[in-house]
């Protein structure tokens, strides 16, 4: 008989070996699933995961990409790691992520064809803005009436979903657009653009912003009263109480601050790589991120690590594509189950796993 | 006149159907105090199962267990998970959704635009033609009446028989469950097991007999409307069924307003039916103390049993 | 006699420790036979292992001559064997009628069980209504659930565990009646203790286990409470002692506090009033379940109530948070160890974060300096005598005695004015519980108004100058603790909880 006994004190060493066991344990998975398929397995982990990087062919292509789609992942999942660190769940990143593009394009169209220095910076902040207020609706509802924000955030999604389809189509389509949906393109017209920062490197403001927040967020949680509150409040709610943290405080600060950097992941996007709001502008960057949070231990360097590495996925998974016929949602579910082992072997860092021979009754 | 009440209120009948039973399933695992967020992915390889059994064996009553089938296997990943492994429900449930959709996206390759089998009526067109209590009352398909005749005998078991007593006694207190010997693992496994082939039948339900075909991402959050009908019900399962027909009466009546052309803006009868359960969230919970007297007390929380 | 129940050898290792190492002893029918021993000496793993809870790594039990090995509960109820628990197994938001039903292997009819619940507790005194929600009663009527649910199977032998840890003095007496009644028709007891007193007026013999062997068996009634006390803990303790001290001004004043509770099934608090006085221990008796949580979070700030309902030196605080207490020199610490005086899984470093932040300067601008952090969690290690190998050991593999004098020392090493304390020593060790007790009454000898909230009365007699009750929300006025009859403390809690003077005779004469 198996027998779990828990952990006087979590193992950090299978905290950190987790997720690559994970990794490991998905690629093992995932190649069954490729044969299953029909594909060779061993090729099609090699296209995914090396090919993307270091295929001569392919690699001046899709290493530029690895940070374009890492930005936002990483970006996004930094902020939600606060919260679910804090046991606050804001799984609505994909429509703070959606308003927050719109409110960043809108505000950049308002004053086409401006090419003012300052009409990038009032994007970005009107894309924070859009993000943070989209946010603050399950937060207000949940610190005023309770409501229970993971299904508020959630359904806010679809409600984003039918206000980027209205806005792709009517009241932010371009003029010169002859009816099609679809708004101005941002990135091609100076002023509202947010290009790349070193040529060939696929960087772009959206990723050095990511990357400052992986700083700030490792200095708050390790260094700062607020990032101990955090962590305090997720551990033993009770307890945070008692050290005088306001709950409701916490879950204003969290959902706030997930919800403007999703909306400034959206608003880098929509002004970069994107270029414009159209109607499947979005594409699940808000919800792979949660996975990315979670693979990165909601810590600020795993996600970063993570957030590379679900890139590297998503470019690999479109190379498979091309190369092996793999269908598109092959890749999601190999995403999702890079998850799924995740969380099943976490019981590693928190409990000791015994055998144990079953004594005669 | 602009919309036909009575069309409408079968198109409700209709609408409300997969969320009721995906709903209902949820309402049992959450009484044994397991929140299983999975319930969209669920549904949506329930959906494409049961679609592809339909179109390759023209039976629909083959179809809806293979619903049923996919939505159980989904679920037995999430109880192994968070039963056996112990991990965090929130968390896993997030996974067994991502995961369920992007399963499903790759399962229903090629199908989409398959024809499934007509759904049969079960009662004589006789009856159906009886004005308004007709199409009403007989206009439908036997699951339509055995998803009301599983919420009458999920309310049945939960209030009237000790297997309800013993399912909420271990969402009340796992650890008083246990001291009494209360197998509370077993117990919560076969609930989850319960719940995932409800989600599963609801999806196939909405693929072979409501749109009767398979889209990616068809259910477009029916799932977490179920779980959100759970919280509005406050855990009751005739709440349940009057909550479904108000969310499928949204559903229906957008629609309808959609074709009918009215001067509202597209977004907004869009998003109404999650507007509304929003809302209609808030009312529910404002009142603290109800909400938490009918919550299952052990809702969510880790159980492992010490020495 | 052929005993009822033999136990003979049986021993359990848990890692790093073995809770029962080669423990016999018998008890026949009809007999009350005491289990007796310290937190930690290993009577939970015993009891859980005759009750099918947990199974022996070796040795054997026999019931009634044949061989008795539980597999489950279930076994051990349908061999005779009930148990009364000690943290209640009831479901708080089920009916009493569903709770008795769920410990039944076949409970009959909703409408015949009723019945049986009137007439049982009828017949053992312990009135109590069926239809009632277990949330909403007593913790002495919630006993009397488990007790009737147990009663209800006619069991051979029936386990108590510290079933008097939650009774007022008068319903201790009614629940003697009541097993002494049991006792004669025959049903052994196995009564689990460390109150002495108690197990000399109930007992016919005793087991005494320490660190999880038996030291010792004795007829209770024979040696005196010191003896047994002596063979419980392995050495003499000494009593707490304080100097005289005059009470100086009044720091804490309470007045008119009312207060709703958090949960569906808390105590409102109504209308406390109270005062404490530089240089003296107020102790604050009473059931569990009386607004003592509700109270702790009142006076710490975790909920605020009206300004002017809480003065700290004539300063109105009863709208301020628990930090701006702090920082005025109002400390607490509450009874619930793990997740709300300290965090399980943070760190002794980290803990002591968590209230030492301001008054200790742990943290500069916000920031967190986590060298001085851990330089006054060692602080805390070494004055109080905390057994851990370092302050980077998480708070919850700490043991309960070792982590409540890490939580009391963390509170007193900031040098509050008042200090409020909840269960101080609460499921401690003997020892740990007299240093707690040494270090509240110095706290108070240098001049600090200690307030006491706690159930043990021995305990609050021992420590405090003035003493008053905690009823149903309601704190009656103080007295001078010294020279009151527990027969005077039982009133003041309130005697037995919802049975009135005459219902109370008749249970009496019932039970007699």
């Amino acid at each position: 008989m198996i027998v779990l006994e828990k952990r006087p004190t979590p193992s950090r060493f299978w905290g950190a070996a987790t997720p690559v066991a994970a990794v490991f344990l998905t690629m093992i998975a995932g190649g069954i699933m490729f044969a299953a398929l029909g594909k060779d397995p061993v090729e099609a982990i090699r296209i995914i995961f090396w090919d993307p990087l270091f295929n001569a062919q392919f690699a001046s292509y899709s290493r530029p990409q690895l940070l374009i789609k890492a930005g936002p992942l990483i970006l996004i999942a930094i902020g939600l790691s606060l919260g679910f660190k804090a046991g606050i769940w804001n799984i609505g990143a994909e429509g703070q992520y959606i308003i927050g593009a719109i409110c960043g394009a809108a505000f950049g169209l308002a004053f086409w064809p401006s090419e003012s220095p300052l009409l990038f910076p009032g994007m970005v902040i009107a894309g924070l803005i859009g993000g943070w207020a989209w946010a603050m609706i399950p937060g207000v509802l949940k610190t005023r009436f309770r409501t229970n924000e993971i299904l508020v955030s959630l359904l806010l999604v679809y409600v984003a979903e039918a206000i980027l389809a209205s806005a792709a189509t009517s009241w932010l389509r371009s003029p010169d657009a002859m009816g099609f949906p679809g708004s101005r393109n941002l990135a091609r017209h100076p002023g509202t653009d947010n290009p790349e920062l070193i040529a060939g490197t696929g960087m772009h403001w959206g990723v050095l912003a990511a990357f400052i927040a992986v700083i700030a967020a490792y200095v708050l949680m390790n260094r700062h009263v607020l990032g101990y509150q955090i962590r305090l409040a997720g551990q033993a709610p009770r307890a945070a109480r008692f050290a005088g943290v306001d709950p409701n405080r916490l879950v204003l600060l969290c959902l706030g601050i997930s919800g403007a950097l999703a909306g400034a992941a959206g608003l880098f996007e929509v002004s970069g790589p994107a270029g414009q709001i159209s109607i499947d502008f979005n594409v699940g960057y808000g919800f792979t991120a949660i996975i990315v949070a979670f693979l990165g231990r909601l810590h600020p360097i795993g996600i970063l690590l993570a957030g590379l590495l679900m890139a590297l996925t998503y470019i690999g998974g479109e190379l498979a594509q091309l190369m092996l016929g793999i269908p598109a949602p092959a890749i999601q579910a190999f995403q999702g189950m890079l998850l799924f082992f995740l969380l099943a072997l976490d019981v590693l860092s928190n409990y000791h796993i015994r055998l144990k021979r079953t004594e005669a009754a | 006149m602009l919309i036909d009440p009575v069309t409408l209120v079968v198109a409700l009948i209709i609408a409300s159907t997969p969320v009721l039973l995906a709903a209902i399933g949820e309402l049992v695992v959450e009484k044994t105090g397991v929140l299983n967020l999975g319930v969209e992915g669920m549904m949506i390889v329930g959906a494409v199962t049961g679609f592809i059994v339909a179109v390759e064996t023209g039976s629909v009553t083959l179809a809806y267990l293979a619903g049923m089938a996919g939505g159980m296997v989904l679920s037995a990943l999430f109880a192994i998970l968070t039963q056996v492994l112990l991990s965090n429900q929130v968390a896993t449930g997030l996974a067994l959704t991502l995961f369920g959709i992007g399963l499903a996206a790759l399962l229903g390759v090629g199908y989409p635009g398959s024809t499934p089998p007509r759904v049969p009526d079960i009662f004589p067109q006789a009856l159906q033609d009886i004005p308004i209590a007709g199409p009403i009352l007989f206009g439908h398909s036997a699951m339509i009446y055995l998803a009301v005749m599983l919420v009458a005998t999920v309310w049945y078991v939960l209030q009237h028989t000790r297997t309800g007593l013993i399912l909420r006694a271990v969402g009340e207190s796992h650890d008083a469950a246990h001291a009494l010997g209360y197998k509370v693992i077993r117990i919560r496994i076969l609930a989850i097991l319960f719940g995932g082939a409800c989600a599963g039948l609801g999806g196939a339900f909405l693929s072979v007999a409501r749109v009767q075909n398979w889209i990616e991402g068809m259910t477009v959050g029916a799932g977490w409307i179920a779980l959100a009908l759970v919280v509005f019900a406050s855990w009751k399962p005739w709440r349940v069924l009057f909550g479904a027909y108000l969310f499928g009466g949204i559903s229906a009546l957008q629609l309808r307003l959609q074709a009918a052309e009215v001067n509202v803006p597209v977004a907004l009868l869009d998003s109404s039916p999650y507007v509304v359960t929003i809302i209609v969230l808030v009312l529910i919970s404002s009142d603290r103390a109800r909400a938490a007297l009918n919550a299952p007390a052990s809702l969510g929380k880790v159980f492992h049993a010490s020495g | 006699m052929t005993p009822l129940l033999e136990i003979r050898g049986l021993t359990k290792a848990y890692p790093g420790v073995v809770a029962n190492d080669d423990v016999s002893f018998s008890i026949a029918p009809g007999e009350v036979h005491a289990l007796l021993g310290e937190n930690g000496a290993g009577k939970s793993t015993l009891v859980k292992m005759i009750y099918g809870l947990v199974r022996p790594d070796a040795g054997a039990m026999t019931l009634g001559g044949g061989p008795y090995t539980p597999a489950e509960p279930r076994a051990a109820r349908a061999s005779g064997v009930a148990m009364v628990f000690q943290h209640f197994s009831l479901f708080e938001a089920l009916s009493v009628a569903e709770n008795i039903a769920l410990g039944m292997e076949t409970p009959p009819k909703p409408r015949d069980l009723a019945q049986r619940i009137h007439h049982v507790s009828r017949a053992y005194g312990l009135p109590l209504d069926p239809d009632r929600m277990v949330g909403d009663l007593s913790a002495g009527e919630r006993q009397r659930v488990e007790i009737i649910r147990c009663l209800l199977q006619n069991p051979k032998l029936l386990i108590m565990d510290e079933p008097t840890s939650v009774l007022t003095p008068q319903e201790v007496e009614i629940l003697f009646h009541t097993l002494r009644k049991l006792s004669a028709e025959g049903t052994a007891i196995l009564y689990i203790s460390h109150k002495l007193e108690e197990i000399r007026t109930l007992c016919d013999a005793a087991t005494i286990l320490r660190l999880g062997k038996v030291v010792a068996t004795c007829t209770p009634r024979e040696v005196s409470a010191a003896q047994m006390a002596e063979m419980m803990v392995g050495k003499s303790l000494s009593q707490p002692a304080r100097g005289a001290t005059e009470p100086g001004e009044v720091l804490l004043h309470v007045s008119g506090l009312s207060l709703e509770p958090a949960s569906p099934f808390g105590t409102p608090l109504r209308h406390i009033g109270l005062e404490v006085r530089a240089g003296e221990v107020l102790g604050i008796g009473g059931v569990a379940g009386n607004g003592q949580d509700e109270l702790l979070a009142a006076l710490s700030g975790e909920r605020r109530v009206e300004p002017g309902m809480i003065e700290l030196r004539g300063e109105r605080i009863g709208d301020t948070g628990p930090e701006a207490r702090r920082k005025r020199g109002l400390l607490c610490a509450p009874e619930e160890r793990l997740g709300h005086a300290a965090a399980p899984d943070m760190s002794l470093t980290e803990n002591a974060v968590l209230t030492g932040r301001t008054r200790r300067g742990l943290d500069r601008s916000g920031f967190v300096g986590w060298g001085r952090a851990r330089a006054f969690a060692e602080e805390i290690i070494a004055r109080f005598d905390v057994r851990t190998p370092g302050p980077g050991v998480a708070a919850r593999a700490l043991s309960g005695g070792n982590l409540q004098k890490y939580v009391i020392g963390r509170e007193i090493l900031q040098d509050p004015d008042v200090l409020i304390v909840n269960q101080p020593t609460w499921g401690v060790d003997a020892s740990a519980a007299a240093a707690i007790r040494q270090a509240l009454l110095d706290l108070a000898q240098n001049g600090a108004a200690v307030v006491v909230i706690s159930q043990d009365l021995d305990e609050l007699l021992e420590v405090s100058d003035r003493f008053c009750a905690l009823n149903e929300g309601r704190l009656s006025a103080p007295r001078p603790a010294r020279g009151l009859s527990m027969e005077e403390i039982g009133l003041m809690l309130g005697g037995a909880h919802d049975m009135h003077e005459a219902q109370l005779r008749a249970a009496t004469e019932a039970a007699q």
